[in-house]
């Protein structure tokens, strides 16, 4: 295998990896966790290596994961006290977790490798060239095990457990009532996501963790409804990121993590924009769809109400209309425009007048919204 | 003690001190304000977006000038709120999924110029890391005093428009009702917190910056239900720990001033949390306790179900 297809092959995975439990970050809100933990884990590394003096040894992998577990269990201990928010518990625990972190570092590890940098950014490149060597055999990049075993993981919890997750993440209610332990799955959960941030972070630095996690599940979120679709969009989405993030990265000679994070966003960005429903387009024209009708609707009624009253000819009269209704004058005239095409109304002597059919149609709008 | 009066004469003391605690003033008062709002992560966000303004104003001007490189992240670090406010207006997508995404898009989008600056010949870029991530010990007088510039002219604004802000935050809805352009007020106290996340940048750095918006104001909330008395407690709170943080670092041999300065504000809101009379935890406890001592005298029923 080529060092180009190994990286991209990791890149693949990782992104695919990270993404299978970001949807449910995602959807019990929970993103900001995600970073919250990535620089927890700073300091659960480096507690394990004061512990074992090996910076590759496996507890640090152990460490890690369990910080990311006591981050989670302070933050909602902290939230369960309920004198301060959930966003708020968050940006208390990590950065003093951190600063905590650094501060040992500082202290009692400057000599050795662990600088926060190689936490922090990470880069893909390098992957390639740390080798899995079996019985004197090469059998690719060592990244491409560990991002396997990685994803094997977090599929088989996912698939596994999808009921209950689903479940508690859309009605933790129910699912105590059902007798699934939503706290249980949860922690299950977020040890999943602990360690695959550990994992992830080795091949893709930690922040960019939280764009490979938060990025395509977000992105799939504009475009279903489906929660296994969801899943599979999500993967799906990491997937090109990751592809067309190396060939950015390969074009302009740039960082590869980076250039991930930043396919990430213009494949959101172009979802955001173009989504069918809820994208940004159609959002808008919904809005203004929904404030004409209601502008149509209001006009109706108004014109109705004053239909014969001695003060008509001021409550229906062009040029005071906006004063009346407090509306812009360009809205005012989009509306009678629209209303004098359709035919509902008439101007007579400058005051709008409604025909039978507007007559007709203000007292079935009346019905439908008000009636039974 | 000797040593400590050594050190408070010591002038480069002096200027972090002075500069930290002008931080932890400014970040008290406008961090009231985000940490009420419940968009206390903002810092962590903003912070991580200034990457890429930091990193081209820099590839635009070639100056490595504090300022300069402040309003590159002052752009950015705008461009990232406005982007997080738009998706969350035109989707269903929630505040802190839009921050995690757009804060980390904008950070990989800052390492990718990071790396295609490296590669301009003579460039001289290193230092801009540094910037990134903080040292309150490189502070400069100048730099103290933009920050008291700047200062200045963000709590004037908290002045200016203290009655707004407060409708805004606490009732969204009605302030839009009574006619307040709450889209514009939104803006406005989304840039000014920009503008105090920003400036403490290059004290603390990117990560503890965000400590420093919510711990203040998490450790007065808790002592108060006053807006005023809590954004007063939460400055006070935030130029004590600047100071402290400073004190502690240049005490202790190989104590970086940002991670202390964090340090000794969260034992703040530790204290607080437990401690604050009315809402503290010991105070809930004591009060639990009495009423169950209470029940027991007057001969109720201990085993009564609780949730």
């Amino acid at each position: 295998m080529s060092p180009q297809f190994e990286i991209q092959l990791i890149a693949v995975i990782v992104a695919i990896a990270c993404s299978l439990p970001g949807v449910f970050l995602v959807l019990r809100k929970m993103s900001m966790m995600s970073d919250s933990i990535t620089h927890t884990i700073l300091l659960g590394i480096v507690l394990a290596f004061f512990l074992t003096h090996d910076l590759s040894s496996p507890f640090l992998i152990t460490g890690a994961t369990l910080m990311g577990l006591i981050t989670v269990w302070l933050t909602e201990t902290l939230n369960r006290t309920r004198l301060l928010s959930e966003d708020a518990s968050i940006g208390i625990v990590f950065p003093l977790l951190f600063s905590i972190a650094i501060i040992l570092i500082t202290r009692y590890a400057g000599s050795v490798h662990l600088d926060t940098d190689s936490v922090l950014l990470g880069e893909l490149a390098f992957a390639p060239f740390n080798r899995m060597v079996i019985f004197g055999h090469d059998i690719g990049a060592k990244a491409i095990y560990s991002a396997t075993v990685l994803l094997i993981i977090n599929l088989a919890f996912i698939i596994i457990f999808f009921k209950e997750l689903k479940v508690v993440t859309f009605d933790p209610m129910l699912a105590a009532v059902l007798g699934f332990s939503p706290s249980l799955i949860h922690y299950g959960l977020m040890m999943v996501v602990s360690l695959t941030t550990v994992g992830a972070f080795e091949a893709v630095g930690s922040v960019l963790v939280v764009a490979f996690m938060i990025g395509p599940p977000v992105t799939a979120y504009l475009l279903t409804d489906d929660l296994k679709r969801m899943l599979f969009l999500s993967g799906l989405i990491g997937a090109v990121n990751g592809i067309s993030g190396y060939y950015l990265a390969a074009i302009f000679d740039v960082s590869i993590s980076g250039s991930m994070a930043v396919m990430t966003g213009l494949v959101f960005l172009i979802v955001f924009i173009t989504a069918p429903r809820r994208g940004l387009v159609s959002s808008l024209r919904r809005r203004n769809r929904q404030k004409l009708d209601f502008g149509k609707k209001t006009l109706l009624f108004h014109l109705y109400n004053h239909e014969g009253n001695e003060n008509e000819i001021e409550e229906a009269g062009i040029h005071t209309l906006p004063i009346h209704f407090h509306w812009e004058q360009a809205l005012i005239d989009k509306i009678i425009k629209i209303l004098l095409k359709e035919g509902n109304i008439t101007i007579e002597n400058e005051v709008l007048k409604l025909t039978e059919q507007g007559r007709l149609k203000s007292r079935s709008d009346y019905e439908s919204l008000f009636s039974e | 003690m000797e040593n400590l009066i050594y050190i408070f004469k010591d002038y480069t003391f002096q200027t972090v001190a002075l500069g930290s605690m002008i931080l932890g003033l400014i970040s008290g008062v406008l961090g009231s304000f985000a940490v009420l709002r419940k968009q206390s992560l903002l810092g962590d966000g903003v912070s991580h977006a200034a990457l890429p303004g930091v990193v081209m104003a820099f590839v635009l001007t070639g100056s490595k000038d504090t300022q300069i490189l402040l309003l590159g992240a002052l752009i950015s670090g705008l461009m990232a709120t406005l982007f997080i406010i738009s998706i969350v207006k035109h989707t269903r997508i929630k505040f802190d999924s839009a921050l995690a995404l757009v804060m980390s898009v904008f950070f990989g989008c800052g390492l990718v110029l990071l790396t295609y600056v490296q590669k301009i010949p003579d460039s001289n870029q290193a230092g801009l890391k540094r910037f990134i991530f903080g040292q309150a010990s490189t502070l400069l007088k100048k730099d103290v005093y933009f920050m008291l510039i700047c200062g200045v002219i963000l709590l004037t604004f908290v002045v200016l428009f203290w009655k707004e802000f407060k409708l805004y935050i606490f009732d969204p809805e009605y302030a839009k009702s009574l006619g307040f352009p709450t889209y514009k007020l939104n803006l406005l106290l989304s840039l000014m917190i920009v503008m105090t996340i920003i400036i403490g940048l290059q004290t603390v750095g990117v990560i503890l910056m965000s400590a420093m918006l919510i711990a203040p104001a998490v450790a007065a909330r808790q002592w108060t239900n006053r807006l005023w008395i809590m954004v007063m407690l939460s400055a006070l709170f935030g130029a004590i720990s600047g100071i402290g943080g400073t004190a502690a670092s240049s005490l202790a041999e190989k104590l970086p001033t940002g991670p202390a300065t964090v340090v000794f504000i969260s034992g703040i809101v530790i204290v607080s949390v437990l401690f604050a009379p009315g809402r503290g935890i010991v105070q809930k406890m004591m009060h639990r306790k009495n009423l169950k001592l209470f029940l027991k005298t007057e001969g109720g029923d201990t085993n009564v179900p609780t949730i």
